[in-house]
């Protein structure tokens, strides 16, 4: 072993594409399994929250308009980069989850391997959910899934890394942008995951990843008229409802949390993908 | 080497000069007979589907122009670059040292052309006259409440009457954009008619301002509606509005020279501006001419390139290609 | 002042390109020496030869065939397919890569402008590869059941006119849905495909998952008649494509075809005329016309066709004809003497059969093999030059006057593989598209293609698609569990 200081990270934001503080000043200490101190992690506040559902808002036009293919590449290249920091993201999920070297490996390895599901998923999603409805009557009708647009996702809280991804790139492969609030006891893997993010071709603004408490921003999140759907995986009990009942203000679409938190390992289908994706049905009429 | 295999394809009829102001050249002369009849006209031309547009002028950027055509082409791009400076804090300095520029781009290399014209707004017209006097290049002169156009058609028409009185050769005036968007074309039709009288000998260049019409259908219409009251020539934009000269834009505008001239014989020159900044841009354009209407168009007299950081880029290509080595932005005079 | 825009040559340099003086077989996951007697493989720019391909005799295939069937059984078969899915994702992107390297290459070999197998073949293939890919893991969702099965091992016969592309639209459906391959390129065409063998070696494919056999006719047919090959997939004539029919008839192979093709582009008055020139343009001269889909049939509103003609004959003019290796070349080399020897015979047709031939001015290169872009007018729908296919640059221009002639006359074709429609009016357009008997049909564009848009053909322009979902029924048993 080198007898070498190290030279940690500062653990910030990842917002609008780039990795501000907290605009509160405020970070709280993040610990490992066993409670000894890991970093200090900024502890984001409902003004951060509003900022990052502007940045999210401002890169919705692009990113949902960009062809599902060019989303698919996109998506694969997250795959490919998080890969070479493999090791990074297994030493935090080790220490934030109390797994061992090679369970935190596998737990990496399948979140990689789900955003090359993913990524394959964008260029597929309109021949599996769309369709040519054969109306009676002189009519070519068609029916396209669109994405909903802003999307609020609430980590879940004991999976940091492979539940994170398993909850955010469905959101990202249907076209949305998103607002994601942490894990909030182990928040580590999800700012590295942002320097993954900042480095793969996805667009600043299109994943915003705030650290803190979904119990603090989450209502403000719900009750936003600029957010148009919310993910409360990492939420439960009272807290969940409230959050269900608050977004019923602006008819927001609502993923309900898992009553636990599932293992995340299993195929996910299309059921994180539907949610946040509307069905548009046009109507052309057929004549000379 | 590849070859055209038919350089004439793209040649027509000998440019002649249209009829009397006021009245469309034949065979259009009725048209402008009222309101409905024009709308039916205009809207009766053959529309523009976009996608292809953008399509034809993405193969077309992908020319790769080199080493002999290319310094063709810079020089020629050169030649046709209106030098402009259209600020609320232009003064006669400026106005001096940007006519300076203009008659000698290059201080080092006395080969480089001058450009086609220096264009400011009307009341420094004078400056540039005698900044210019004797060099050939002219003064062009934007008018009738540039940019907007905002104004009763008398201060619009004492806009340019001042500005042909204080030295402008050339003309630039904007088109009513509302009145074009509320289908009143023959408002904007005799506006410009009205222009093109109160110019006299001045040549009247029509800007469109495409970034408002929007669509490349109102692109063609109004460049049809502009040829039609006598503009000689039809120009993209005022510079500021964004977008401005867009390739697709481009391509509309030619096609409408082009077939314009086909029809009455007339001659209309063309004039992006706005946006094109880099000597990529300005090559793009020269292609973009070639390939739709032909070498008829590949002159000052016929194409303007209105831009002001673009003349540098060319330049600092131009020794690029004369020293073999890239060049950087002290070694071209700042403005 | 005016003076001509000369453009000077802009070359793309060939130094990319490692030529070896031979080429062996590509079996089992190594190189290796073909034991029927080798062809030369031609620059038909310069009629250079650029090396020496091996010929897979029969014994050559079966080992092949042999190699795919471990593959299927041992590594592939039970391999997990999201695995399956990674090595596809791999190839795209060392095609990506290498994306340079394959267009000199398939420029030099096919003679079509670096232009296009640089902005269209090699993105298109590396494009399908990525789509591909991404099914490996998804074929539940399919419509083909729960759990569908691949067949086997496939036999894949592909044409020289998209020589990385067809191989591209074969290989990767295959291998995404859990098949192996035993592919033969074109005899004409063949370096692309070797080159595709160094690039599934860069990706680790395990051996015998993809195995290419070089050679002619013969070694074709030894590829589809093969009694261990469970499907057989076809790219090229359909004369070829009968006799493919006639041969697996019987046995358990699945078959699909890609044949010929002699598609109506139909241009209404109303049409975005600018544009509809570009695309009848594209739709006849993009790759010298050796497209199966290739709008060679112009049918045109009688009131608007001299106008049209006018338009379209300008705008050919402006074509640049030459070295395929110059970046700005429009219309690049016949791929073969051969082929040359067709068009001139069907265009001497033409003229005997009292059709207006028209070409523009101008000399095309003095070796290689050239044609001029030619239009037909006054043809009528009895001419050879208006039923046969050409495949080169011919455009036989027909007129209509109403909507109901238009589509007559567009199906009035034994074949039916695409078709275009030009007017501004929708309603009119999905009118038209939804009586045109064409797998393929474009409306305001032409010679459009996309992994995710399934292709194919009506009538004997043959059966099945390639791409998009329905592209996968190809590959796959339906099976429940």
């Amino acid at each position: 072993m080198s007898d070498r200081l190290t030279v940690r990270k500062t653990y910030k934001l990842y917002l609008g594409g780039a990795f501000p503080r907290s605009e509160s000043g405020r970070t709280y200490e993040v610990t490992d399994s066993r409670g000894h101190f890991l970093a200090n992690a900024a502890w984001a506040s409902r003004k951060d929250a509003r900022d990052a559902v502007v940045a999210a808002r401002a890169a919705f036009a692009k990113w949902s308009a960009a062809t599902a293919y060019n989303r698919g590449q996109v998506l694969y290249r997250v795959a490919e980069v998080m890969e070479g920091r493999a090791a990074q993201f297994a030493e935090e999920v080790a220490a934030g989850e109390g797994l061992s070297g090679s369970k935190a490996r596998a737990e990496v390895d399948a979140a990689i391997d789900r955003w090359v599901w993913y990524a394959g998923w964008t260029d597929k999603l309109a021949a599996v959910l769309g369709s040519s409805n054969p109306v009676a009557g002189p009519y070519f009708g068609f029916s396209m899934p669109e994405p909903t647009g802003v999307v609020a996702v609430l980590a879940p809280q004991r999976s940091s890394l492979l539940g994170l991804v398993s909850v955010l790139a469905p959101v990202l492969a249907g076209g949305n942008t998103a607002v994601v609030v942490s894990s909030k006891g182990r928040p580590l893997p999800a700012i590295t995951l942002g320097e993954v993010l900042a480095t793969s071709d996805v667009p600043g603004g299109v994943v915003n990843l705030l650290t803190g408490d979904a119990a603090e921003i989450g209502p403000w999140l719900a009750e936003h008229a600029d957010v148009d759907a919310i993910d409360l995986a990492g939420t439960s009990g009272p807290l969940a409802m409230e959050l269900e009942r608050s977004a019923a203000g602006t008819v927001k679409r609502v993923l309900r949390a898992p009553a636990e938190e599932p293992d995340w390992g299993g195929d996910p289908g299309l059921s994180r993908l539907r949610p946040f994706l509307e069905t548009k049905s046009v109507w052309h009429p057929i004549g000379l | 080497m590849t070859h055209v295999l038919d350089p004439d394809a793209l040649a027509g009829g000998e440019p002649t000069v249209g009829g009397p102001a006021g009245t469309p050249p034949d065979p259009f002369a009725d048209v402008t007979r009222s309101d409905a009849a024009f709308r039916a006209f205009l809207h009766g031309l053959p529309g523009v589907d976009a996608v292809g547009a953008q399509q034809r002028t993405a193969v077309l950027g992908t020319r790769s122009i080199k080493t002999t055509a290319k310094a063709w082409a810079i020089d020629t791009a050169i030649s046709m670059v209106d030098l402009t400076t259209l600020e609320g804090s232009d003064t006669p300095g400026k106005v001096r040292s940007l006519a300076a520029k203009a008659r000698r781009p290059d201080p080092e290399d006395p080969s480089c052309p001058t450009v086609a014209a220096v264009c400011v707004y009307g009341d420094l017209a004078d400056v540039a006259k005698e900044a210019l006097a004797g060099t050939g290049i002219k003064v062009a002169a934007v008018a009738t409440a540039f940019p907007s156009g905002r104004a009763s058609r008398a201060v619009k028409l004492a806009d340019v009457r001042d500005a042909v009185a204080n030295g402008a050769d050339e003309i630039d005036m904007v088109i009513d954009r509302g009145a074009f968007l509320a289908g009143r074309y023959l408002d904007v039709f005799e506006e410009i008619v009205a222009v093109k009288e109160a110019c006299g000998p001045a040549h009247l260049k029509v800007i469109l301002e495409t970034g408002e019409l929007v669509t490349l259908d109102n692109a063609r219409r109004a460049s049809w509606l502009a040829m039609l009251a006598g503009g000689d020539f039809i120009k993209t934009s005022t510079g500021k509005i964004s977008p401005a000269a867009t390739l697709p834009v481009c391509l509309v505008m030619l096609e409408a020279v082009r077939d314009f001239r086909a029809a009455t014989g007339r001659q209309v020159g063309v004039k992006p501006a706005g946006g094109i900044k880099t000597t990529k841009d300005a090559v793009k354009h020269l292609v973009l001419i070639n390939e739709t209407v032909g070498s008829d168009w590949l002159s000052p007299d016929w194409f303007r390139l209105g831009a002001s950081s673009l003349l540098n880029d060319l330049l600092l290509q131009r020794q690029k290609l004369r020293t073999g080595h890239y060049s950087g932005p002290d070694h071209v005079s700042v403005d | 002042m005016t003076s001509l825009f000369e453009y000077a040559p802009a070359l793309e340099s060939r130094s990319i390109v490692d030529l070896r003086p031979s080429y062996g077989l590509f079996v089992d996951g190594e190189f290796t020496e073909g034991t029927g007697t080798p062809l030369k493989t031609l620059n038909p720019a310069t009629e250079e030869v650029l090396s020496e391909v091996a010929t897979a005799s029969d014994a050559d295939v079966d080992r092949a065939v042999r190699a795919a069937r471990r593959a299927f059984v041992k590594t592939w078969g039970p391999m997990r397919p999201a695995d399956r899915g990674k090595y596809l994702f791999r190839i795209a992107r060392l095609l990506q890569e290498r994306a340079r390297e394959f267009a000199v290459l398939e420029t030099l070999d096919n003679g079509k402008p670096i232009r296009e197998s640089r902005d269209v073949d090699v993105p298109l293939a590396a494009a399908h590869f990525f789509y591909h890919a991404g099914w490996a893991d998804k074929l539940e969702h399919a419509g083909l059941g729960s759990a569908p099965r691949p067949l086997g091992v496939a036999g894949q016969v592909i044409p020289w006119n998209f020589p990385l592309m067809m191989l591209a639209w074969k290989i990767a459906p295959a291998l995404a849905t859990g098949n192996t391959v035993v592919l033969k390129p074109a005899e004409t065409t063949p370096l692309t495909a070797l080159l595709f063998a160094e690039v599934c070696q860069q990706a680790d494919l395990p051996p015998g998952v993809v195995n290419i056999v070089t050679g002619a006719g013969e070694t074709g047919r030894a590829v589809i008649s093969h009694p261990d090959v469970d499907k057989v997939a076809f790219t090229g004539s359909t004369e070829v494509g009968r006799s493919i029919a006639r041969t697996v008839a019987g046995t358990h192979k699945r078959l699909t075809l890609e044949l010929g093709g002699k598609a109506a582009n139909i241009v209404f008055d109303d049409a975005p005329v600018d544009q509809a020139v570009e695309g009848i343009v594209r739709g006849i001269f993009f790759n010298q016309g050796h497209v199966c889909c290739a709008g060679s049939r112009l049918l045109v509103q009688e009131s608007v066709h001299d106008e049209v003609v006018a338009a379209l004959q300008r705008r050919i003019g402006t074509l640049r004809v030459g070295d395929p290796l110059d970046k700005n070349t429009d219309l690049g080399a016949i791929n073969s003497a051969p082929q040359l020897e067709r068009i001139r015979e069907l265009v001497d047709a033409g003229d005997a059969e009292g059709a207006h031939r028209w070409q523009p001015d101008g000399d095309l290169p003095a070796r290689g093999y050239w044609f001029k872009p030619t239009v037909f007018t006054g043809v009528s729908s009895a001419h050879r030059i208006a039923r046969d296919e050409v495949f080169g640059p011919v455009l036989s221009v027909l007129t209509f006057r109403t909507p109901d002639e238009a589509v007559a006359k567009a199906n009035n074709s034994t074949y039916g593989l695409s078709a275009g429609v030009w007017s501004e009016k929708g309603s009119r357009i999905l009118s038209i598209t939804s009586k045109l008997r064409a797998g393929v049909v474009w409306a305001n564009t032409f010679n459009e293609f996309d992994p995710t848009s399934p292709f194919g053909g009506y009538k004997q322009s043959g059966y099945g698609r390639e791409g998009g979902r329905q592209g996968l029924a190809a590959y796959l048993q339906e099976d429940n569990r």
